[in-house]
């Protein structure tokens, strides 16, 4: 029960993008596509899950003075074999998302979770907070990029929908439609945040 | 030329953070104030400048001759947040006045992802150590002059009604996304 609270917090309560407003950077850049969107919250995901459960291991081990860098070389590491995993095997993600995978390091949900998290809590728990915490930016950034790909593509995961020749709202797979759609997502997450409080 | 169109393309065109999204956080957290917007411009400026200059003489003179480019996250992460606590501690020491002006806003630079975003754009690209050192400090006053726009709305932005749900995070992103579409008018232009 315990652990169920842990993992689904990050899906609705602490949200990262829509409540916290954590890691919005890639958040804006890559999710003109859902499936673009779908693969950055994956990638971060792997690391987050990584990163923490490495952090709750040596927690008893890290001076506390230096752990900052510690984590930093953590989460570094994890993103590296990351980039090259995906180089290998996703080359096509891998170029859609391009610097915003190196950029994983600076996402601050990661740092974030184990300097609040992982660095107190047991292996176990700091896994499923990963994961939560992960898949509920992944989920935030699908939701978005779906959102874009239809009103911009008129598109979804790629499949096309409308009729060949068809015109498309085209703003909002540019630059300023990533500012916009997510302006309007949270607009409409805090209306029935209190809807349902 | 080419040094001119560098700089043009990396303050309006291409700008970090309206184009290319990089420093988002900055970008929504102090802009609410003109002043503070500034200051944090221009710690950005000092530190994004000193930071590709100096990964880009690693990745020239140790990660590529060492064959360990694998390595270029690892240790640029690392060299740009020690490079931010050793400015912090220089200009504590060197220039108080300065200190004063930046200090608050030197340790939020580690995270912000458009000091490593401009380092790993730079090693990707054929530019030179001159030419990198230009496309910084543009990038640089490209995300200055984004942040002060932004903070100028945004203060004038307390004066009106504004609906509940809206308030806060969502308008902020609209307005910027409205800031964005203004600059989506100088693409095409390099």
């Amino acid at each position: 029960m315990k652990l169920w609270r842990e993992f689904s917090k990050g899906f609705f309560k602490e949200n990262a993008v829509f409540v916290l407003l954590l890691g919005m950077c890639p958040t804006l850049a890559v999710t003109g596509s859902a499936i673009n969107g779908l693969g950055m919250g994956l990638a971060t995901t792997a690391v987050l899950v990584g990163s923490n459960l490495v952090i709750s291991l040596l927690k008893r081990w890290i001076p506390d003075k230096v752990r900052i860098p510690v984590f930093i070389v953590v989460i570094a590491s994890f993103v590296t074999i990351i980039d090259l995993s995906m180089a290998a095997y996703l080359p096509d993600l891998h170029k859609a998302l391009g610097i915003f995978i190196p950029l994983i390091v600076v996402n601050c949900i990661i740092l974030g979770r184990a300097e609040a998290f992982a660095s107190k809590r047991g292996v176990v728990e700091s896994l499923i907070d990963g994961l939560g915490m992960g898949l509920g930016f992944a989920f935030a950034l699908t939701l978005l990029g779906s959102v874009r790909e239809i009103l911009g593509a008129g598109s979804i995961f790629g499949w096309s929908f409308l009729p060949e020749g068809s015109t498309t709202i085209l703003l909002f797979i540019l630059s300023p439609g990533a500012f916009i759609t997510l302006g309007f997502l949270i607009a409409l997450i805090n209306v029935m945040r209190r809807r349902f409080a | 030329m080419s040094i001119f169109l560098i700089i043009v393309g990396a303050i309006f065109v291409n700008n970090v953070v309206l184009m290319q999204f990089l420093g988002i956080c900055p970008f929504l957290g102090v802009s609410t104030k003109v002043k503070t917007a500034t200051g944090m411009s221009a710690a950005v400026l000092f530190v994004m400048t000193l930071a590709t200059l100096i990964t880009f003489l690693i990745q020239k003179l140790l990660l590529i001759p060492l064959n360990i480019e694998f390595m270029q996250t690892v240790s640029f992460i690392l060299v740009i947040a020690s490079l931010v606590q050793m400015v912090e501690l220089i200009l504590k020491k060197v220039s108080p006045p300065l200190y004063q002006a930046l200090g608050v806003f030197l340790p939020l630079i580690t995270t912000n992802c458009a000091i490593l975003g401009v380092a790993v754009l730079v090693s990707r690209s054929t530019f030179n150590l001159v030419e990198a050192v230009v496309f910084s400090m543009a990038t640089a006053i490209g995300f200055g002059l984004a942040l002060v726009l932004f903070a100028g709305i945004r203060e004038r932005l307390d004066l009106y009604e504004i609906p509940e749900a809206m308030k806060g995070a969502p308008i902020a992103l609209i307005t910027a996304g409205l800031l964005s579409l203004a600059f989506q008018g100088f693409s095409g232009m390099v």
